[in-house]
């Protein structure tokens, strides 16, 4: 089987540029979110449509770039 | 346009394509841990997680020589395997793994241009069957510690200034603004960089899709900040994998002989009671 559909594009959340991955394996589509300095993965979520694999991805992102402490130098 | 300095340590996903069914290749998919590669992965290929296979599990370390030659064994890997490492987020533990390799002497490890990431917007072909390989034979050489940095030689580097020191994180986290990553939990318990760092992100050497830029894109970008291989590099991060990417540009596409990684990273350096730390801005360049 081949990949499908892949589709990248960068969002912000909370004031942070998230990046996100989606694309279809086997007809389910996967997406992962990344913060986008430095790239790490944030969340990694599949769904029946790119929209519920992004939407999950967004809100686990949203629930960890929450917890980021912004401090004074 | 310059080549690489060791063009034979990276390879193409068209070149992956076309070996694919070589008798002498192995190809592994690393990353943190191995969620990415049970979605999907190139065909034949094993996965190694980082957490759980490329680190010792109890202390902080890579593997030992035993734990690594057991590793290869169980992967299938001989010594004269051509080994393709590929993987998530940058090839950032693929190139651990790639470092961690050639600590321990493997001659012909190369990394797939791009990782995962450019597999997968290419569209290749991809498997969630999981091949059990069979055992080989395998001697480590090393460790060959002259490729990675312990603390008391990034200590007496920074006192005698002998050695150039790169800061491979985010503007955020080298001022000190953050102490990980967005959304990662903290790991330290200062923010800032080891006095004296340049800020060079590690993915200022990459393109869009992943693949890493031209050599003369890479040379200037490092000369700028005055990384031109005429004094030893220490390179570092917060966990020492994506000091690991800017480790094999500089050793392997630039061609630089005297770069180490500093795996112990701000995790270390950033939780030293004592430890000299500066914060803001990295310092105005000095001769």
């Amino acid at each position: 089987m081949n990949v499908e559909n892949f589709v990248e594009r960068k969002i912000e959340i909370d004031g942070w540029p998230v990046n996100l991955t989606s694309y279809q394996i086997a007809g389910i589509f996967h997406c992962k979110a990344d913060n986008v300095s430095p790239g790490a993965g944030l969340a990694r979520t599949t769904g029946a449509t790119r929209e519920e694999a992004e939407q999950k991805a967004i809100a686990r992102a949203k629930e960890l770039l929450g917890r980021t402490r912004r401090h004074q130098v | 346009m310059a080549e690489y300095a060791h063009p034979e340590a990276l390879v193409s996903t068209d070149w992956v394509v076309q070996h694919l069914n070589d008798a002498n290749v192995r190809v592994i998919e690393v990353d943190v841990d191995t969620n990415a590669y049970k979605e999907g992965h190139i065909p034949g290929s094993i996965a190694w997680s980082w957490m759980t296979q490329l680190s010792d599990t109890v202390r902080r370390d890579i593997l030992n020589k035993h734990q690594f030659e057991k590793l290869m064994s169980e992967s299938g890997i001989s010594n004269a395997n051509t080994v393709i490492l590929y993987g998530d987020n940058n090839n950032w533990f693929a190139a651990w793994a790639f470092w961690e390799m050639k600590m321990y002497g493997h001659n012909d490890v190369r990394l797939m241009n791009g990782g995962r990431k450019k597999w997968l917007a290419e569209g290749r072909e991809v498997s969630i069957e999981v091949p059990t390989p069979a055992t080989a034979t395998y001697h480590a050489t090393g460790p060959d510690n002259s490729l990675r940095a312990f603390l008391d030689q990034v200590q007496a580097a920074l006192s005698g200034r002998s050695s150039a020191m790169v800061d491979v994180r985010s503007p955020q986290e080298f001022t000190g603004e953050i102490l990980a990553p967005p959304g990662l939990p903290e790991t330290c318990q200062r923010g800032g960089h080891i006095p004296h760092a340049r800020n060079i992100p590690w993915g200022k050497a990459v393109n869009e899709d992943g693949t890493f830029k031209s050599a003369d894109e890479l040379k200037a970008l490092y000369g700028a900040e005055d990384i031109d291989g005429t004094k030893p590099v220490i390179a570092y991060c917060r966990i020492g994998e994506r000091s690991s990417h800017t480790w094999f540009v500089l050793k392997y596409l630039l061609g630089f002989d005297r770069v180490l990684n500093y795996d112990g990273s701000w995790t270390e350096w950033g939780n030293l009671v004592g430890a000299p730390v500066e914060r803001g801005a990295a310092a105005v360049k000095t001769a």
